[in-house]
């Protein structure tokens, strides 16, 4: 007879090892998936996870880990603070997006200017408005009328991506590409190119706002009474709420909060590595970001290091399409897999397991 | 803009058709909520179930055994958010994102060697003297068989619910399990059932799109259909009968829209195919939900 028993206290040990139990048995069974496809299993793995970074074409993949881990890690810190309170926006996706039209379309609004110093602050105030904004909606519809923001925010992603469609083919189109949809490349117009800092690094602007992120993440959590109250909220509502803590309050800065680092991260991907406005901009950053900040236990470093982990899987799955023409979709799979396995072994953390009968005390 | 090409008792047949798959993977998902599981992972059931639906029926040639196959597809699918959630007892919320994002990843892997095939035509039920009344017959009795297998299991969860005893006790799980435990009953394995139960729900509502509705196989296809079924659940204050209304609702927008669309409404399509998840948050926002289940998403777990 097996049972479980729960911990006094959750297990330090177990909630640093379950993420790196999880990547494993990921691996492992990711593999046997590889296997069952016809392809070479530890090939595959070696592709995804050893070849980017130590491969013969190391060097080129290198930078792409930061352009990838760099929206992953700034969208999943601001979704940590809500995860961690029991508020769940799960609608980041649509927020990156809102904040890419509100980035591109101010630069666009102004193009073609040359004033640098004046467009491309303005694009991260617009772009981190933009997102801010999206994720208020299911902030207030919660606050004033008790809806789910689970549901809305999820369903403003839809609403989103059709935005992002029309604004290709309409209002945002670039007058000059003959008919074509998508904008102007805002790769092309230095005032609002956020261009790589140092060359071949992949370091961009939006890289240092996600380490900026992290560090100010971890100081609030660590240090800040807002952070405390964030931990209260998400353990206890009711001594939250006892201790003055308004929950309402705690809704709206939480989702904002995260929206607004979502739509900054839009931007930022927008102006840079993406370019255009395009109806195929978005690749689910807003959900993997998801499984980012469950993987690094909704802790800035872990993050910061999930983050990094994630970026990997969608190059090395990149890779693993040229060189073993892996499906794109066996990468998906492998991603959901690894938040399965995430949440089965953390039950290590808060409960341990007993072997044979328990006596009747 | 041509509004007279739109055939009221057509719109009002494709709305039965339109809503079915809603309609069926709410009913799974309200009776899980009964139970007090919050399962988020309806988008995923329903998309595997539309993948597994598209290879059953075209292996077999029989779109009934398509439906039977997408029914295991998502029943198997839930049966990994049951052993999550209730064995390791892991948070309902986060497992069911988990679900969704895995399913939709295995029904792509699935699927991709389906992107040519047409599922084998799902006829049409044709009720003697029913089906020639005069604007009942077309609006109501012309449709396929699902369309009335759905309607049947509303009034079976109906039934079940409010007039049996094991719907009693399934109840009684999700409004309080500590005393329901104290009581006796099998928290854990009555929550396995109602769970399974929901999966193979959403598995039928996923292979209605792709057997039925569409009919063919394309990533992602359910979009977001799942969601709007949670949302159906709330709307309609976990009760059976009223989900029928909402899903009528919805799939009424739905097929508004696209007969705009096709209208050729002086709107770009992009914003009518925004309407219908507006319209669900509307509906969220508009009408007050009722009292949720009081156990929903609540982590059950026997200590002694």
């Amino acid at each position: 007879m097996i049972t479980l028993e729960r911990r006094p206290q959750p297990s330090r040990a177990w909630s640093y090892l379950s993420p790196l139990l999880a990547v494993i048995v990921t691996m492992i069974v990711g593999g046997l998936v590889f296997a069952a496809l016809g392809k070479p299993p530890v090939e595959a793995i070696r592709t995804i996870f050893w070849d980017p970074l130590f491969g013969d074409f190391a060097s080129y993949f290198r930078p792409q880990l930061l352009v990838k881990a760099a929206p992953l890690i700034l969208i999943a810190i601001g979704l940590s603070f809500g995860f961690r309170a029991g508020i769940w926006n799960i609608g980041a996706e649509g927020q990156y997006i809102m904040g890419a039209l509100f980035g591109a379309g101010l630069a666009l609004a102004f193009y073609p200017s040359e004033a640098r110093w004046l467009v491309f602050p303005l694009m991260i105030v617009a772009g981190t408005l933009g997102g801010l904004i999206w994720a208020m909606i299911p902030g207030l519809l919660r606050v004033y009328f008790r809806t789910n923001e689970i549901l809305v925010s999820l369903m403003l992603v839809y609403v989103a991506d059709f935005l992002l469609d029309a604004m290709a083919l309409g209002l945002l189109r670039n007058p000059d590409g003959m008919g074509f949809p998508g904008s102007r490349n805002l790769q092309q117009y230095p005032a609002a190119h956020n261009a790589e800092l140092i060359a071949n690094t992949g370091m961009h602007w939006g890289v240092i706002a996600a380490f900026f992120a992290v560090v100010a993440a971890y100081i609030l959590l660590s240090r800040h009474i807002f952070g405390f109250n964030v931990r209260l909220a998400g353990q206890s509502p009711r001594a939250a709420a006892f201790a003055g803590v308004s929950a309402d309050k705690m809704v709206l800065i939480c989702l904002g909060l995260s929206g607004a680092l979502a739509g900054m991260a839009g931007m930022f991907e927008v102006a840079g590595p993406s370019g255009q406005v395009l109806a195929s901009f978005n690749v689910g950053y807003g959900f993997t970001a998801i499984i980012v900040a469950f993987l690094g236990r909704l802790h800035p470093v872990g993050i910061l290091l999930a983050g990094f982990l994630m970026a990997l899987t969608y190059i090395g799955g990149e890779l693993a399409q040229m060189n073993l023409q892996l499906p794109r979709s066996a990468i998906q799979l492998f991603q959901g897999m690894l938040l399965f396995f995430l949440l089965a072994v953390d039950v290590m953390t808060n409960f341990r397991i007993r072997f044979g009968r328990q006596k009747v005390a | 803009m041509d509004l007279s090409s739109i055939n009221p008792l057509l719109l009002l047949a494709s709305l039965m058709v339109a809503s079915t798959p809603i309609l069926l993977a709410a009913l799974g998902e309200l009776v899980v909520e009964r139970a007090g599981v919050l399962n988020l992972g309806v988008e995923g059931m329903m998309i595997t179930g539309a993948a597994c639906g598209i290879i059953f029926s075209t292996l077999t040639g029989n779109a009934w055994l398509g439906f039977a196959g997408a029914a295991l597809g998502g029943l198997m699918l839930s049966f990994l958010f049951a052993v999550l959630t209730q064995v390791l007892l892991s948070n309902q919320v986060a497992t069911g994102l988990a679900l969704t994002l895995f399913g939709l990843g295995l029904s792509a892997l699935l699927g991709q060697s389906f992107a040519d095939a047409r599922p084998p035509a799902f006829p049409k039920l044709d009720i003697p003297i029913l089906s020639d009344l005069p604007v009942l017959g077309p609006v109501l009795f012309r449709h396929d068989g699902m369309v009335y297998i759905g309607l049947l299991l509303v009034v079976a969860v109906w039934y079940f619910l409010s007039r049996t005893r094991a719907g009693l006790v399934l109840r009684a799980v999700g409004e309080n399990h500590e005393a329901a435990h104290a009581l006796g009953y099998r928290v854990v394995l009555i929550r396995f059932g109602a769970i399974m139960f929901g999966g193979a729900c959403a598995g039928l509502g996923g292979a209605y799109i792709s057997l039925v509705r569409v009919p063919q196989w394309t990533e992602g296809m359910t979009a977001g259909a799942g969601w709007i079924a949670l949302a159906i659940v709330v709307f309609a204050g976990w009760k059976p009968l009223r989900l029928l209304l909402g899903a009528y609702l919805f799939g009424g927008v739905t097929v508004l829209q696209l007969n705009l669309q096709a209208a050729g409404l002086a709107i770009p399509v992009e914003y009518l195919s925004m309407s219908p998840y507006v319209a669900t948050i509307l509906v969220l926002v508009i009408l007050a939900a009722g009292r949720a289940p009081g156990s929903l998403g609540k982590t059950f777990h026997a200590s002694r």
